[in-house]
């Protein structure tokens, strides 16, 4: 077993397994939470991303396929995923690649949402480019069943978010190419609705002038 | 003795229940910090008015003291420092009439500082704290930010009340006999069952509205206060670590800076040394005297503003009561380090 990355809530480790390549993503209990409040955010996360990685396949989203769950280890074994994090190559290829990548990203967040899955985590250390230049979606941990406009809302600014703090100098023409493939995909009225929510989400930020 | 080359700044602040005065040297020394704090019957929050009122009254008094504690002469100030935003609009244009005031008295220039950024240097220059993600929490902020290209970024925050608000309310719904955090504090150590309370985080965000509603819902069921507190502490405070968390592993930074009013709680500093040494990165603490609002931040900031050459015309001196942290240009940081 080889320690792949120390997460913020999960070790992954990268083994053979009968045969496959596969991550098995194990949720480590955190020290500085009380053991009642640690066992309940581990266990329940643990089953739920489970569901949310299978039911966002049969969204037609691209992600890792789910051997075995286990509960009691809080643990999850998948394949691997062999390709390149998009936070890694965003800011090394040029433009044109770029914003095509970022279209794929729209395009998998509006088949998600579509389905009434909300991923919760959209950074892009959370998307893999794979060796066929298909964009992976992984780590649901965070994420919700729901067809909320405001879960939506929160989903996409967080994208948002994400793109505006890691790939500062590109984060605009990125974000506008995602949005662009959201609202090809869901239809105009529906993508003009989720992001007049975002907007509100942000104002309803501290300190935002335009409140 | 000022010193030759030496640059001294006079800071006030003013932005909520706080009157302070400072006086920082470029040498890093803080030469003087005097605070008057309004504080407002038991059971009240701030009103704005009365604040704006109580720091009028002490304007003068505090301002005196911080001259004479700093052992200089008013005319080795080379600039007058002013928290512009975020706070409450009366009690800033109540600082900003003393700077404004200050400034054309000694013919100096008037800086303006962002409140957080005042929190954030004041926490760096103490701690030597270098290139750190910064936790700020307070009753105006509860930010996660990293300091990348000439701007502090946000890596995540409250997407409604601050994690101080969240403690103020419910310690005044509770009747605790002390205002704020620290009461809620002191009655989590005499809990111990751990009551079910909802617990959100969106990615680097957390949310603290829900959780106090259902505390409140809680209270008026008739639950140990005690255990409610304890609670709502574990809660809240795991909320956040594990955004940081988050923050941290996604930036990368080798450093984690815990500043503001609500980083004087033991339990919140505990959680968060474990998580921050889990991943073989430095905890600072800003100490408990600089934890909380005062002049020394802004004088500081107002300091390393005035060498960069951030300075504002009285007559457009205007305050920005919703100033954004991310929205302030931070020219003296390079690469994320003030040296």
């Amino acid at each position: 077993m080889i320690l792949l990355k120390r997460g913020a809530e999960a070790d992954l480790y990268f083994m053979e397994w009968y045969g496959l390549n596969v991550v098995i993503k194990r949720r480590v209990s955190k020290a500085y939470r009380v053991s009642p409040l640690d066992l309940e955010i581990r266990r329940f996360r643990t089953v739920h991303e489970a569901q949310l990685i299978h039911s966002a396949k049969a969204a037609g989203v691209p992600t890792p396929a789910i051997y075995s769950v286990n509960p009691n280890d809080m643990e999850i074994i998948m394949s691997y995923i062999d390709g390149q994090i998009v936070k890694e190559v965003l800011d090394v290829i040029d433009e044109d690649a770029r914003l095509q990548i970022c279209r794929k990203i729209g395009n998998l967040i509006s088949k998600l949402h579509t389905s009434g899955i909300i991923h919760g985590d959209l950074t892009t250390s959370n998307m893999v480019l794979t060796r066929t230049g298909e964009v992976s979606l992984i780590d649901f941990g965070l994420g919700d069943f729901s067809g909320e406009l405001e879960e939506r809302g929160v989903d996409l600014l967080l994208a948002k978010r994400a793109l505006y703090s890691t790939h500062i100098n590109s984060a605009e023409k990125c974000f506008k190419a995602l949005c662009e493939a959201y609202e090809d995909e869901v239809g105009e009225k529906e993508a003009l609705a989720v992001f007049k929510r975002v907007k509100e989400i942000e104002r309803r930020g501290r300190y935002v002038p335009e409140r | 003795m000022q010193k030759k080359n030496e640059t001294i700044c006079l800071g006030i602040e003013s932005t909520a229940h706080t009157l302070g005065v400072g006086i920082a040297s470029s040498r890093g020394i803080i030469l003087a910090d005097a605070n008057a704090k309004y504080i407002p019957p038991l059971g009240r929050g701030i009103h704005p008015r009365e604040a704006a009122q109580h720091h009028s009254n002490f304007s003068s008094i505090v301002l005196k003291q911080a001259i004479e504690n700093s052992g200089i002469d008013v005319d080795q100030i080379d600039a007058v420092a002013f928290s512009v935003g975020p706070g409450l609009g009366p009690v800033l244009r109540t600082g900003a009439t003393m700077a404004r005031c200050l400034a054309l008295l000694l013919h100096k220039p008037l800086v303006p500082v962002h409140h957080a950024v005042g929190h954030i240097e004041i926490a760096s220059l103490v701690t030597r704290a270098d290139d750190p993600l910064v936790v700020l929490v307070s009753g105006g902020h509860t930010t996660i930010t990293a300091y990348a290209a000439g701007y502090w970024r946000i890596c995540g925050e409250t997407e409604d009340i601050t994690l101080g608000n969240l403690l103020d309310v419910f310690s005044r719904k509770a009747h605790l006999p002390k205002a704020g955090g620290l009461a809620v504090e002191e009655y989590a150590r005499g809990g111990s069952l751990f009551l079910s309370l909802p617990y959100v985080v969106k990615g680097n965000d957390v949310s603290y509205s829900g959780l106090l509603s259902a505390s409140l819902r809680k209270l008026d069921e008739g639950v140990k206060l005690e255990d409610l507190c304890f609670s709502l502490q574990e809660v809240a405070f795991s909320m956040l670590v594990e955004a940081t968390e988050r923050a941290l592993v996604h930036t990368g930074k080798k450093g984690v800076l815990l500043a503001g009013g609500v980083a004087a709680n033991k339990r919140l500093q505990e959680m968060l040394r474990i998580m921050i040494e889990s991943h073989d990165a430095t905890f600072y603490l800003v100490p408990e005297k600089y934890s909380g609002d005062c002049g020394a931040q802004i004088a500081w900031a107002g300091l390393l503003s005035f060498q960069s050459g951030v300075e504002v015309k009285v007559e457009e001196s205007f305050v920005k009561p919703k100033w954004r942290l991310s929205e302030v240009k931070i020219p003296w940081r390079n690469g994320g380090s003030t040296k």
